[in-house]
């Protein structure tokens, strides 16, 4: 039986993530031990975020499952939900609801496979939690590119984590901003741009797609120049939502509802869908 | 499955005598009647008969009762709990609903599908006894057979009674509705001649066309783009009325309530109709154009649901087609689908 009940979460820590003030991650703890014990999610899905009095919200998770002992948001303030949440403080207690959705097919398709992570703005987040459970399972996977890209460099997410990775030669990563920018020395260009400069190569790979849709159709045709295909594509879908188990309706793509079937899928099944995303 | 006969006297004083032990529901035959949590449904008191055609209302009231509390919370913030969520409480009291039409009945079933791990729905289920009526005329508006159904029909019924002749057969389907016959002492059993009567009546309805299959064989796609979804939905006014009326429509919205300190997280219905439905934070609106959100309600009912369920998301009970004020009429939309190459 599904339960519209979320656990109890104490918000263990509190990080502001970029210059704009508008995006902070919110590190969560799990209440109660039996919770703990069964909360078990896969890279790529997402949980209702609750807030007694104000709503529910999807929010992608952005911890891996191989961060144990507690559950991290990063959180865009837009609008009644999510700006009460930019309000709350280290040590208040809220809701968590999930995880829901399916996730990337990292233990299945994805197997063995080189993979190439492209992101855009925030939408890092649920590749953040991919990229950490690809690191810790790094033998299980061939060569892991990561392309990523913020308008400036104080709108990059998990700053101290990009240094680290920076750091690893089993990991080529390429991050880049919009425009020339004060102190910056690293890459300069829009995330299309480097991916075809970049050039990852299709064979035995997949791309996880995710970021605002123009970055999205101006990404593929420098991949499919290369050779990529629409069913080696990964992307995220999001639409407004409610139940978040395929019941309330309203996040439905024709006959996809990206609560339930999604919100992953590749570009080869969106591309069969009705634009209503 | 055990069958009585009644005379129409006899039958009025037995759903009388249910009246002492459950709540008994009528679909109102006046305004005046209407009940506060049931809109278009009362109380039953006596033994009345059903008139011809379906309820006003459906009976998803009694199963997608609004609002439906979800959970609760205190809302004080001195309260060390406070804003934690509790009390995923589900009802229990037991309820007759009396009169049902065949169609209606069969909506509980088809909603069954997708709600069939939803505690609420599940828990209303549990509680309610449907006593159905079969239909012996039909109204201009009522197509049931063309969605797979008809006016004998049974499924979702825990009792079905039917007019054979001058006498009211009155079928036991589930255990649930054990209950109303007790031991069957004082109830007299149909005859082998009566039961085989209501057997004929019921294998002389027209067979299933089939139509649901039809359309699960066309192309999503095809169905999607064709090219009259702008005629259908010129006229529409968005109201909504189709789908609150609809006893297939089971879509929901979720909203927090505060009342002096005391929190609820109650659902209501809600129509794919709104434009507020689906409309993104950043003001982006993937059905913002009515024509896209006619399209889909029509086909969700008859594409999306039978791909994913087998039948449609529709029970031909015409409710739609009667109270549309711009005369939408989702037979016409059928014919229009099922002519799509
Ligand atoms: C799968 C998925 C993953 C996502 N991941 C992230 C992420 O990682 N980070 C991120 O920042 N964003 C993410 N989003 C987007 C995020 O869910 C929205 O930005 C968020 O829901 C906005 O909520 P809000 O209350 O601030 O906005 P509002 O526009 O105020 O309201 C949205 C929600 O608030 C309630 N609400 C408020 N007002 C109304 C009203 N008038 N009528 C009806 N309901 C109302 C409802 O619950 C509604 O769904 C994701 C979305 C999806 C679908
Ligand atoms: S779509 Fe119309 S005819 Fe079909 S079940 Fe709903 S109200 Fe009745
Ligand atoms: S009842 Fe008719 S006018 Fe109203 S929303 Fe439905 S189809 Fe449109
Ligand atoms: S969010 Fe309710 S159906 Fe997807």
């Amino acid at each position: 039986m599904i339960s519209y009940l979320p656990y109890p979460v104490r918000i263990d820590d509190i990080t502001l993530e970029t210059e704009d003030g508008n995006l902070k991650t919110f590190k969560l703890v799990l209440e109660n031990e039996n919770d703990r014990q069964a909360w078990s999610h896969v890279p790529g899905q997402f949980a209702m975020l609750s807030l007694a009095g104000k709503g529910e919200i999807p929010i992608g998770i952005a911890s891996s499952p191989t961060e144990e002992g507690h559950l991290l948001f990063t959180v865009n303030r837009a609008g009644v939900v999510t700006t009460a949440l930019h309000q709350m403080h280290v040590g208040d207690r809220m809701g968590v609801r999930g995880p829901l959705g399916n996730g990337f097919p990292l233990s299945s398709d994805l197997k063995g496979k080189n993979i190439v992570i492209i992101a855009g703005g925030f939408a890092f987040t649920t590749l953040r939690a991919t990229l950490l459970y690809l690191l810790a399972n790094r033998s299980d996977y061939g060569k892991i590119t990561v392309i990523y890209g913020a308008r400036t460099p104080g709108m990059l997410l998990y700053q101290d984590e990009l240094k680290e990775w920076a750091e690893r030669d089993d990991l080529d990563l390429h991050v880049t901003i919009d425009r020339e920018a004060d102190g910056w020395e690293g890459l300069v260009g829009f995330v299309p741009t480097i991916a075809g400069e970049v050039a990852p190569s299709p064979e035995n790979s997949a791309a996880l797609i995710c970021g605002p849709p123009i970055m999205i159709k101006f990404t593929m045709p420098p991949l499919e120049k290369i050779g990529w295909t629409d069913d080696q594509v990964y992307l995220s879908l999001e639409n407004r939502m409610k139940c978040g188990v395929g019941l309330c309706g309203r996040c439905n793509v024709g006959p996809f509802y990206v609560c339930n079937d999604g919100p992953v899928l590749t570009r080869a099944q969106v591309l069969k869908l009705p634009l209503e995303y | 499955m055990k069958v009585y006969a009644f005379k129409q006297a006899d039958l009025e004083k037995w759903v009388k005598s249910w009246t002492s032990t459950h709540k008994v529901y009528r679909a109102a035959t006046q305004k005046s009647e209407t009940c506060g949590a049931h809109a278009g449904w009362t109380e039953m008191t006596d033994g009345t008969m059903p008139p011809c055609g379906p309820a006003k209302s459906s009976v998803k009231t009694f199963y997608f009762p609004q609002p439906e509390t979800m959970a609760t919370f205190s809302a004080k913030k001195e309260d060390p709990d406070g804003l934690l969520m509790e009390n995923q409480e589900t009802p229990e009291e037991k309820q007759i609903v009396f009169g049902v039409r065949p169609c209606d009945g069969r909506s509980v079933e088809l909603n069954n599908l997708p709600y069939v791990d939803d505690p609420f729905y599940q828990a209303n289920r549990e509680r309610t006894i449907l006593v159905g009526f079969s239909c012996t005329e039909q109204k201009a508006t009522c197509f049931c057979t063309q969605t797979g159904g008809s006016p004998y029909g049974t499924e979702g019924l825990d009792v079905a009674l039917s007019q054979v002749g001058d006498v009211f057969l009155a079928e036991i389907i589930t255990d649930k509705a054990a209950e109303l016959v007790d031991n069957g002492d004082g109830l007299t059993e149909a005859s082998e001649s009566e039961i085989a009567e209501l057997t004929s009546l019921r294998q002389a309805v027209e067979e299933n066309p089939g139509h649901d299959e039809s359309l699960k064989a066309k192309e999503m796609t095809a169905l999607h783009g064709a090219p009259f979804w702008d005629k259908v939905a010129e006229s529409c006014l968005n109201c909504g009325a189709c789908t609150f009326l609809c006893p297939t429509c089971y879509c929901f919205d979720i909203q927090d309530e505060v009342v002096r300190g005391q929190g609820k997280r109650i659902r209501y219905w809600d129509s794919c109709m709104f434009p507020l439905y689906t409309l993104h934070t950043t003001g982006h609106n993937p059905r913002g154009k009515k024509v896209q959100r006619v399209r889909n309600r029509f086909m969700h009912k008859l594409k999306y649901f039978p791909d994913r369920f087998g039948p449609f998301s529709c029970v031909g009970c015409g409710r739609c087609i009667q109270e549309c004020p711009v005369n939408i009429d989702i037979r016409e939309v059928m014919v229009d689908l099922l002519a799509v190459k």
